[in-house]
C-alpha cells in the first residue's frame, strides 16, 4: 500500500534534538534566577515515630538561612486518597520522612543547618508486611484508617468507580472447570523506575494565594491541578514545564517536595530551588506498589478460563496517592487480558511503615498480571495448554467487554490483535522452541535455555481530557499549544507532525509553546499510552478547526465556499482548480486564526503487547541471562518509527522485565531502612548486557482519529516479568515464583544453597 | 599530583582549558572561586555556567556528567576541580564547531539515529562516545559497548546509540 501521508509514519528528526546532544536542553536544575536560593529535608531516620519536640534554633541562626519549617509553622495542605497525608506532620510514618524543610542561600549551608535541627522522637512500633499489618492490634499509621487499610475507591473515577471484579456465579464456574489451581503469588520487590533526572521544582510564592512552578514533570499542567487539591482548593499555581529527564510514570506526581518549595518560597519571599539527591530518590521517592495474590481460577481443557476468584492485597507504603486508580485500572486491565464470565477478586489496599508506592508504568495491571500470571500458568500446564496459545485466545476481542475503572461496562470496537501476536510467534519461532512447560527449549552443559510470554492491554489509551489550540499565522506559520511536556517519547514532536498532515504545512513552519499552564489549555498529560489518541485527538480536532475558519475567512477572497478550499505549504487554493490560490497572508497580517480542540474520555479502545523472552541460566553460578525479546503489537498506524522502536525498547528499564531478573528495592524489614539507595547497590543493565531485541508491529486501521492510530509506549514493560519466570520456569524444570530471579534464588530451586530464614513475608530475601 | 596540588595551593588559583579557552578560578570561598571541595562537575555548571554536563547519581555509577579531560573520558562528579590544573576539559557544550555551530558527526549521528529519549543521559553518552572515537576510530560494536557500559540510561536509548556509534565508526574524527 502506497502511503498517502506526507509526515506521518515518517522518520524524522525530533524538534528539540539539537538542543538534547548539545547540551543545550534546559532541565529543571539547569535553571537559574535571580535571588534564587536552595531547599533540603530533614529526614526521619525511624519507621514510625511521634516527633515529641523539635529545636531549631541553632539551625536558623546560622548565616545563610533563610527559613527553617517544621510541622507548627506550616499549613494543614494535605496528599493522600482520601486526604491523609499531611505535608509536614507530627507522626513520622517511614524512614525517609520529612521532619523540618530548610532554605538557605547554598546548598551546602541548608545541609549543614540540617545537622543543627535537634529532635526528640517517641519510637513507635513499626509494621512493615502488609498481612501483619491487617492483624488486630497492629502498630498504626493513620487514625483514619482503621487496621491500616486504605479507603478503596476513587473520587473522580465517579461513584462506581472500580474497587473489585465481581460478576457472574464463581461456584457455578469452578463446576464447569476441567481444572483448579490455588496459591499466594506476588511481586513485592518494589522496583524504582529511577529516571536520572531526580525529582524537583523551583518555586516562587506570590501574595496572597499564588505560586509559580518551574517543574520537569510528565505531567506539567497536572502539577496544577494536584496541588490546588493539596491546598484545600486554596492556592493558584501556574506551572511552567520544562523537558522531563525521564519519569516513567513516576513524575507525574511530585506533590511533596513541590509543596515544600512553595512553603518555603512563601517563608523566605524567594525563589526555592529543591532537587532530591539520587539517594533521596531512591530511598523517598515512590515505588512501584507491591502486589500478592491469594487466589484460585477454574479452566476447562481448551484454555477457557471458567472462573477467577481471590483476594489481592496491595501494600501502598506510608500513603496511597494513586493506589486506589491503579488497582481500578489493573482490575480492568485482568480482564481485558483474561476473558472469563465470573469473577469474584477482591481487594484490599494497605498501609505499611516504608517509603509510598506511586504511579510507575503498568499503572497496576503490571503488578497484577505478574502475580496472577504464574497461577494461570499452574493451571494451563494441568491441563497442558501452551500459554502463547492461551494469551491470544483470551484477550479481549471486538464486541467483548470489561468494567473499566469508573466501574462501567465497555464493549471493545478495536481491532483483533490475534494476527499481530501470531506474527510476533513467528518471529520468535515460538513453535520451534515451545517444547512444553517445564521444560527447556535447549541444554547445553551447565547453560539451559527456556522461553516465556507474557501479555498486557489496556484502555486507557482513551483516558482523560485534553485540549489544544492551533494557531493559523499570516506569515504561513502556524503554532500548537498545548500543555505537553516531552518526557522521551518524542510526543512533542509527534504532535507538530500531525499538525503539518492537517494543514500540509512543512514542519519546521509549525512551533509549539511552552508547557505553560497559563498560556495552555486543560492537558491531563501523557500518560497510559494516550498521547497519540487522546492528546493526538485534540491536537487534530485543533487544526481542523483553525483550518475550516481560514477557510472561511478566506472563501469570499476566492469566490468559492469554504468547502471548496484546500490548503498547502500555507496557500489556500479551490479543490477543483488548483492554480487558483492565495497565499495565508491573504487573511490579513493583522490577525490569526485559532482553532481548539477538545478529546472526552473513551474506553472502549484497548491497546496490546506481548513480549517473548528467551533466558539462558546457568546452573553453577545461578545467573539468569536474557538473551532474546521479541516485543509484537498493533498501533494501528506508526506516528514515528524510531520513537515507537525507542518506547518498546523500553520493555527493558524502568522497573520493567529486569525486575524479574535483577531489579529490586532492597527494605530491610526489622528497621524499615532501605539497603541498596545508590546507584551501585541498585542493579541496572549497562550497554554490556544488552539482549537481542525485536519490534514486530502490525498496523491495523482503528477508528481512533483521522490517522487510525493508538498508542502502546507505557505497557512495553509489563509483559515481561510474568514472562521471564516462565522462562525461568521452563529452563530449570521447576516452578519458581519470586521476582527477581537472581542467582541465589536459582540457586535455591535447584538445591544447591539452603533457603534463608528471614523474619517477615515476601520481599527482599 | 601532590606536587601539583601544592603548587595550586601556593598560587591560589587554577588554570585550565576549557572547550578550549583558557580559564583562571581562584581558590577559596568567594563568589566565583573553587573550593577545594568542589567537584570538577559543579565547577562547570555552578560557576562556569556550562549546563550542558549533567549530574544524576553524583557518586560514579552513573556516567551522566562524563567529560572528556585530557582527551580521556572522566566522571566529573568523581574530579576535584583543584586537581584539573594545567589540564584541558572538553564538554558537550564545546562540542560543535564554536566558529561555525556545525555539530560534530558524532552529535549528527544521534540526532539522525534518534539515539536518546528524554535525552537526559545523551551529553553523558556522547562525550563516552568521543573519547572512544577519539582513541580508536574504528571501533566494532563490542568496543563501542563496552565503552558505554559505565553510562546508565533508563529510556533504554542503548540500541539507537549503538547504532548512531557505529555509523561514525570507521569514519574518522
Amino acid at each position: 500500500m502506497t502511503d498517502r501521508y506526507r509526515f506521518i509514519g515518517k522518520s524524522m528528526r525530533r524538534n528539540d534534538a539539537t538542543e538534547i546532544v548539545t547540551g543545550g536542553a534546559r532541565f529543571l536544575n539547569d535553571i537559574k534566577m535571580d535571588g534564587l536560593i536552595y531547599g533540603k529535608v530533614l529526614r526521619s531516620p525511624h519507621p514510625h515515630a511521634l516527633i515529641k519536640g523539635i529545636d531549631k534554633s541553632k539551625a536558623a541562626g546560622l548565616k545563610g538561612v533563610k527559613g527553617v519549617l517544621t510541622w507548627e509553622d506550616v499549613p494543614d495542605w494535605r496528599g493522600g486518597t482520601p486526604r491523609s497525608t499531611r505535608i509536614l506532620d507530627r507522626k513520622v510514618r517511614y524512614v525517609g520522612d520529612a521532619v523540618a524543610l530548610v532554605a538557605a542561600e547554598t546548598i551546602e549551608i541548608a545541609k549543614e543547618a540540617l545537622r543543627l535541627i535537634e529532635v526528640e522522637y517517641e519510637v513507635l512500633p513499626a509494621v512493615l508486611d502488609m498481612e501483619e499489618a491487617l492483624k488486630p492490634g497492629a502498630p498504626q499509621l493513620y487514625d483514619q484508617f482503621p487496621g491500616n487499610v486504605v479507603t478503596p475507591g476513587v473520587p473522580f473515577f465517579g461513584p462506581k468507580s472500580l474497587k473489585d471484579i465481581v460478576m457472574g456465579d464463581v461456584e457455578k464456574g469452578f463446576r464447569e472447570a476441567d481444572v483448579i489451581t490455588e496459591g499466594t503469588f506476588g511481586y513485592e520487590n518494589i522496583p524504582n523506575p529511577l529516571p536520572p533526572e531526580q525529582p524537583g521544582v523551583i518555586a516562587l510564592w506570590e501574595e496572597p494565594n499564588k505560586a509559580t512552578l518551574w517543574v520537569s514533570n510528565q505531567a506539567s499542567y497536572m502539577d496544577k491541578i494536584t496541588l490546588f487539591h493539596v491546598t484545600g482548593r486554596k492556592l493558584d499555581v501556574r506551572t511552567i514545564g520544562g523537558p522531563c529527564g525521564g519519569s516513567f510514570g513516576s513524575k507525574f506526581m511530585s506533590w511533596q517536595i513541590q509543596s515544600y518549595a512553595i512553603l518555603l518560597s512563601r517563608a523566605t519571599g524567594k525563589p526555592v530551588k529543591m532537587v532530591m539527591s539520587k539517594e533521596e530518590h531512591l530511598a523517598t521517592f515512590t515505588l512501584r506498589p507491591s502486589s500478592r495474590i491469594t487466589a484460585r481460577v477454574g479452566m476447562k481443557r481448551d484454555g477457557t478460563l471458567t472462573a477467577v476468584a481471590g483476594t489481592w492485597l496491595v501494600d501502598t507504603g506510608y500513603y496511597s496517592m494513586t493506589t486506589q486508580s491503579q488497582v481500578a485500572v489493573g482490575c480492568g486491565e485482568l480482564q481485558i487480558m483474561a476473558r472469563c464470565p465470573n469473577w469474584d477478586l477482591r481487594n484490599t489496599i494497605v498501609c505499611t511503615n516504608r517509603n509510598a508506592s506511586g504511579i510507575v508504568r503498568g499503572f497496576g495491571g503490571q503488578e497484577l498480571k505478574s502475580s496472577i500470571i504464574p497461577l494461570l500458568s499452574l493451571a494451563m500446564e494441568k491441563v497442558n495448554v501452551d500459554p502463547f496459545e492461551f494469551l491470544k485466545k483470551n484477550f479481549v476481542k471486538p464486541g467483548d467487554g470489561y468494567f473499566w475503572r469508573d466501574g462501567l461496562w465497555y464493549t471493545y470496537r478495536g481491532v483483533d490483535y490475534t494476527k499481530a501476536l501470531d506474527k510476533g510467534a513467528e518471529r520468535f519461532g515460538w513453535k520451534e522452541k515451545w517444547k512444553g512447560w517445564l521444560t527447556p527449549s535447549s541444554v547445553d552443559g551447565i547453560k539451559r535455555r527456556g522461553i516465556g510470554v507474557g501479555i498486557h492491554g489496556n484502555a486507557d489509551i482513551g483516558e482523560d481530557a485534553s485540549e489544544a489550540y492551533v494557531r493559523i499565522q499570516p506569515d504561513g506559520k502556524a503554532m500548537l499549544f498545548s500543555c505537553v511536556t516531552e518526557h522521551g517519547t518524542g510526543q512533542r514532536s509527534n504532535f507538530l507532525k500531525m499538525v503539518a498532515e492537517v494543514l500540509q504545512l512543512p514542519i519546521d513552519q509549525i512551533s509549539i509553546a511552552p508547557a505553560d499552564s497559563l498560556i495552555n489549555p486543560y492537558e491531563f498529560g501523557p500518560a497510559g499510552s494516550r498521547g497519540t489518541y487522546a492528546i493526538g485527538s485534540a491536537v487534530i480536532a485543533a487544526a481542523e478547526d483553525a483550518r475550516k475558519k481560514l477557510f472561511e475567512i478566506l472563501a469570499p477572497k476566492l469566490q468559492a465556499d469554504p468547502e471548496d478550499l484546500d490548503t498547502v505549504d500555507g496557500f489556500v487554493f479551490l479543490k477543483a482548480n488548483p492554480e487558483k490560490r492565495i497565499p495565508w497572508k491573504a487573511m490579513g497580517v493583522d490577525r490569526t486564526c485559532t482553532g481548539f480542540g477538545r478529546f472526552e474520555p473513551d474506553y472502549s479502545l484497548t491497546t496490546c503487547i506481548m513480549s517473548f523472552v528467551e533466558v539462558e541460566l546457568d546452573t553453577e553460578t545461578g545467573k539468569v541471562d536474557l538473551i532474546r525479546v521479541v516485543n509484537a503489537t498493533d498501533v494501528g498506524k506508526v506516528i514515528d518509527p524510531p520513537g515507537l522502536e525507542g518506547q518498546l525498547n523500553g520493555c527493558l528499564g524502568s522497573a520493567g522485565i529486569d525486575s524479574a531478573i535483577f531489579e529490586e528495592t532492597i527494605l530491610d524489614r526489622s528497621t524499615g531502612h532501605i539497603l541498596n539507595a545508590n546507584m551501585i547497590d541498585y542493579k541496572w543493565r549497562s550497554f554490556s548486557e544488552l539482549p537481542s531485541i525485536e519490534s514486530v508491529v502490525s498496523e491495523t486501521p482503528f477508528e481512533s482519529h483521522r490517522f487510525h492510530a493508538v498508542g502502546v509506549g507505557e505497557l512495553a514493560t509489563s509483559p515481561g516479568p510474568s514472562a521471564v519466570l516462565m522462562a525461568v520456569s521452563n529452563a530449570i524444570g521447576k516452578w519458581v515464583h519470586e521476582y527477581p530471579m537472581t542467582p541465589e534464588r536459582v540457586l535455591r530451586v535447584l538445591g544447591k544453597v539452603k533457603p534463608k530464614v528471614r523474619k517477615g513475608k515476601g520481599g527482599a530475601a | 599530583m601532590k606536587a601539583r596540588n601544592k603548587a595550586v595551593e601556593e598560587r591560589r588559583c587554577i588554570r585550565l582549558m576549557v572547550n578550549g579557552n583558557p580559564v583562571e578560578l581562584d581558590v577559596g570561598e568567594g563568589p566565583g572561586s573553587v573550593r577545594t571541595s568542589d567537584t570538577l562537575a559543579h565547577t562547570l555548571r555552578e560557576t562556569l555556567g556550562l549546563i550542558g554536563t549533567k549530574v544524576s547519581c553524583d557518586h560514579g555509577a552513573c556516567g551522566c556528567c562524563t567529560v572528556l579531560m585530557d582527551d580521556r573520558a572522566v566522571n566529573s562528579c568523581m574530579t576535584l576541580t583543584i586537581e584539573c590544573d594545567g589540564k584541558s576539559i572538553k564538554t558537550i557544550d564545546g562540542l560543535r564547531d564554536p566558529a561555525t555551530g556545525t555539530l560534530d558527526p558524532l552529535q549528527q549521528a544521534f540526532i539522525d539515529h534518534t539515539a536518546f529519549q528524554c535525552g537526559f543521559c545523551t551529553p553523558g553518552m556522547i562525550m563516552s562516545a568521543k573519547a572512544l572515537l577519539q582513541e580508536n576510530p574504528s571501533p566494532t560494536e563490542t568496543e563501542v559497548k563496552k565503552a558505554l557500559s559505565g553510562n546508565f540510561c533508563r529510556c533504554i536509548s542503548h540500541y539507537q546509540v549503538v547504532k548512531a556509534v557505529m555509523s561514525v565508526s570507521g569514519k574518522g574524527r
